[in-house]
């Protein structure tokens, strides 16, 4: 059977009764205990993204709270030193809190308020999804924990240091590879014990069915605002244009591809590679995973033969993810998107020359997305345009690039 | 004809006590001293519940993850998980044994395969944590099909009406979870409560047999016994953390901890 994307439906919509995408990707894999507070919450939410007010409510916090429209510029030195495609950047990460975590973040937080739940918890990796998750709690007076893999608070410790500013309990999680996989683990665990008082943020589109809604939903902004900017820019959605965008979890994709989907631009996922002479990456997409179920969803996910998880290993805690949403399986298999992948030393690299030629200064999950850029531009005509999801800022990876590159820059 | 868990059960009946049901992890803390230790319990338990470990649980406690972690450590496979069964079968073909785990191993197997695999090592039955109702409907028609019972679990969130569909859609045995709670959390709800909720799902078809699980221990398994059975896991896998602490021998030790739940609810 073919595939295929239906048009003028969302394609957090595109599932079918047993809320699978393409009859293959996603479901709900998950306890009993759980089934109760998914449906109660996939209720809630159904109301709630129909209802005027919520809407509203919703706009009012993205303008006044997160900020928008975030910027849309274009990358003139990157542009001038590639002489390929004009490339340009939307700088997500000048949202409040430096992230596209936030619209998540935000959305939950609004949901936990009419769910009338005291308590809110969540996973993190990079630490945005948590630093973003403290922040909204904390302006919607909720209290926050947040769980995070022993290995990344070490390494993203200054996201760490937000969180406890924000007043958020962090769990450290020190099962398994101590990284986000572990975290997210620990956090549903943690979510079976509490449903009746808490409710659960997941940080990506990753998860049972309505966290993968939730997410995609809120991050969709990130679109909402960029069609209306490359209109007003181009005049039309340029031919040729390509929206390149970093893949972890896959929320930020999600989100930066939302409202381009029926039109003809062209989506890029890029993956972490992880180090180049390693043979554990996070790249399910690009390395021909099979489909396996990962925190309560089928995925392409990284896997031996008996179903075990597999480890993976990238310089980027925000990437550094064995499985993938749902969402992007099924933008793969019907060729919507495409997926590669971009190295650590890569990522490093375009880390660099982005900030040392512009006025933007990526993270290192969306480094690897401009990885990608750096290799294409250079082969595509002067009148193509690519537009990098600068979705992070790289303050908080200062550590770890020190320690690979010498020194920091920004 | 009648499965071995609805002998088992009826067995119990007879002797007006309810059924001592384990858990233990296949493979903890080796593959051989797992089939020991199914040897030994056997005498005491009426059904043995053996886990396939999985290293991304999403609702298991501390102690049931330490012990899968041992046993992967191990280099657990599936094959070995029925090898264990088969063997244990070989002397004692009656004794009822339910395998228990997440979904994504059967999933990379191929569901006929898996259920191959336990027709022909004599599993009775399953127990499949993250494949709720309705969506293991065609899986749980699979294993009638195979006269292997499939288990469904029943938790304090599940609503009457859904757990009345579960119950008309359940095999010889119906899993209640005591509590929200992972594997091995301590038992937060009264004894009391948990009778209470017990009763009242027993109300619905008293003809089931419905087991309570989760959280109970030495301490709380005598007051529970009017139910038709009662699971310990979390207890035995960490008896054998602990066993394996202080150099003692878990085979032994186990033998022990799980006569002395016996003798707590006869
Ligand atoms: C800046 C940034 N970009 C990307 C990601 C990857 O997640 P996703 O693919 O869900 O956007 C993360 C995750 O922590 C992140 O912090």
């Amino acid at each position: 059977m073919k595939l295929k994307i239906k048009k003028n439906k969302l394609l957090i919509d595109q599932h079918d009764k047993n809320f699978m995408y393409g009859g293959k990707f996603g479901g709900n894999f998950i306890p009993e205990t759980l089934k109760k507070p998914i449906d109660d919450l996939t209720i809630l939410f159904s109301k709630l993204r129909n209802n005027k007010k919520f809407l509203k409510e919703r706009d009012n916090y993205f303008k006044n709270f997160i900020g928008s429209p975030t910027p849309f510029i274009k990358l003139e030195n990157l542009t001038d030193h590639l002489g390929g495609a004009q490339i340009y950047a939307k700088v997500v990460s000048e949202a409040n809190g430096g992230a596209h975590k936030i619209y998540n973040a935000t959305v939950h937080c609004l949901i936990a308020k009419r769910a009338r739940k005291k308590y809110i918890v969540g996973d993190t990796g990079a630490g945005y999804a948590g630093k973003m998750l403290s922040m909204a709690a904390k302006k919607f007076g909720l209290k926050c924990k947040i769980f995070m893999g022993a290995k990344d608070i070490k390494r993203q410790r200054p996201n760490v240091e937000a969180m406890k500013k924000n007043g958020a309990e962090i769990v450290p999680v020190t099962t398994g590879s101590q990284t986000l996989v572990d975290a997210v683990s620990e956090c549903m665990r943690y979510w079976v014990s509490n449903c009746d008082t808490t409710h659960m943020c997941v940080g990506s589109t990753v998860g049972p069915n309505i966290f993968i809604k939730i997410c995609a939903w809120s991050t969709a902004q990130i679109s909402r605002e960029l069609i209306k900017q490359v209109l007003e820019e181009f005049g039309k959605i340029p031919d040729n244009l390509k929206l390149i965008n970093c893949v972890g979890g896959g929320s930020s994709a999600a989100g930066f591809w939302n409202e381009f989907m029926d039109t003809h631009a062209q989506f890029i996922g890029v993956e972490a590679g992880g180090p180049k002479k390693s043979k554990l990456h996070a790249a399910p997409l690009t390395n021909g995973s099979k489909i396996g179920i990962l925190h309560g969803a089928a995925q392409y996910v990284i896997q031996n033969k008996e179903g075990q998880i597999g480890s993976t290993e990238s310089i980027s805690a925000g990437l550094d993810y064995p499985g993938i949403s749902p969402l992007h399986c099924f933008l793969k298999d019907t060729k919507r998107a495409r997926y590669t992948s971009a190295s650590d030393e890569e990522a490093l690299k375009a880390y660099q020359l982005v900030s040392k030629l512009e006025n933007i200064s990526p993270s290192l999950e969306p480094s690897h997305a401009f990885a990608e850029a750096i290799k294409l531009a250079p082969k595509l005509k002067s009148s193509e345009i690519i537009i990098v999801n600068s979705c992070g800022d790289s303050v908080k990876d200062k550590d770890i690039i020190k320690l690979k590159l010498g020194s920091y820059i920004r | 004809m009648k499965s071995k868990i609805a002998l088992a059960f009826e067995n119990c009946k007879k002797e007006k006590r309810p059924a001592l049901i384990t858990y233990t992890v296949a493979g903890d803390n080796t593959k051989n001293n797992s089939l020991k230790i199914l040897n030994k319990i056997s005498k005491h338990a009426d059904i043995l519940e053996l886990g396939f470990a999985h290293n991304t649980p999403i609702a298991d406690g501390g102690q049931i993850q330490g012990s899968s972690h041992r046993a992967l450590k191990n280099g657990i496979k599936l094959k070995d998980v029925f090898q264990i069964v088969k063997k244990f079968k070989k002397d004692k073909p009656n004794k009822p044994i339910i395998l228990m785990g997440y979904f994504n191993l059967i999933y990379q197997k191929g569901e006929d395969n898996f259920l191959k695999n336990c027709k022909s090592s004599g599993v009775d039955g399953l127990i499949i944590v993250d494949l709720p109702y309705p969506e293991n409907k065609n899986f749980a028609n699979k294993c009638k099909k195979k006269s292997i019972n499939f288990i469904q679990l029943l938790s304090p969130t599940t609503s009457k009406n859904r757990m009345k569909k579960i119950i008309k859609d359940s095999h010889d045995m119906i899993y209640y979870i005591s509590m929200l709670s992972t594997t091995g959390g301590k038992l937060k709800v009264s004894p009391k409560k948990i009778l209470q909720n017990y009763n009242n799902i027993k109300r619905i078809n008293p003809k089931k047999n419905l087991v309570i699980g989760f959280g109970i221990t030495d301490k709380t398994i005598s007051s529970l016994k009017s139910a038709n059975g009662l699971v310990v896991g979390s207890m035995l896998c960490k008896t054998i953390a602990n066993t394996l602490k202080m150099r003692q021998n878990p085979v032994t030790k186990l033998d022990k901890v799980v006569y002395n739940l016996k003798k707590k609810i006869i």
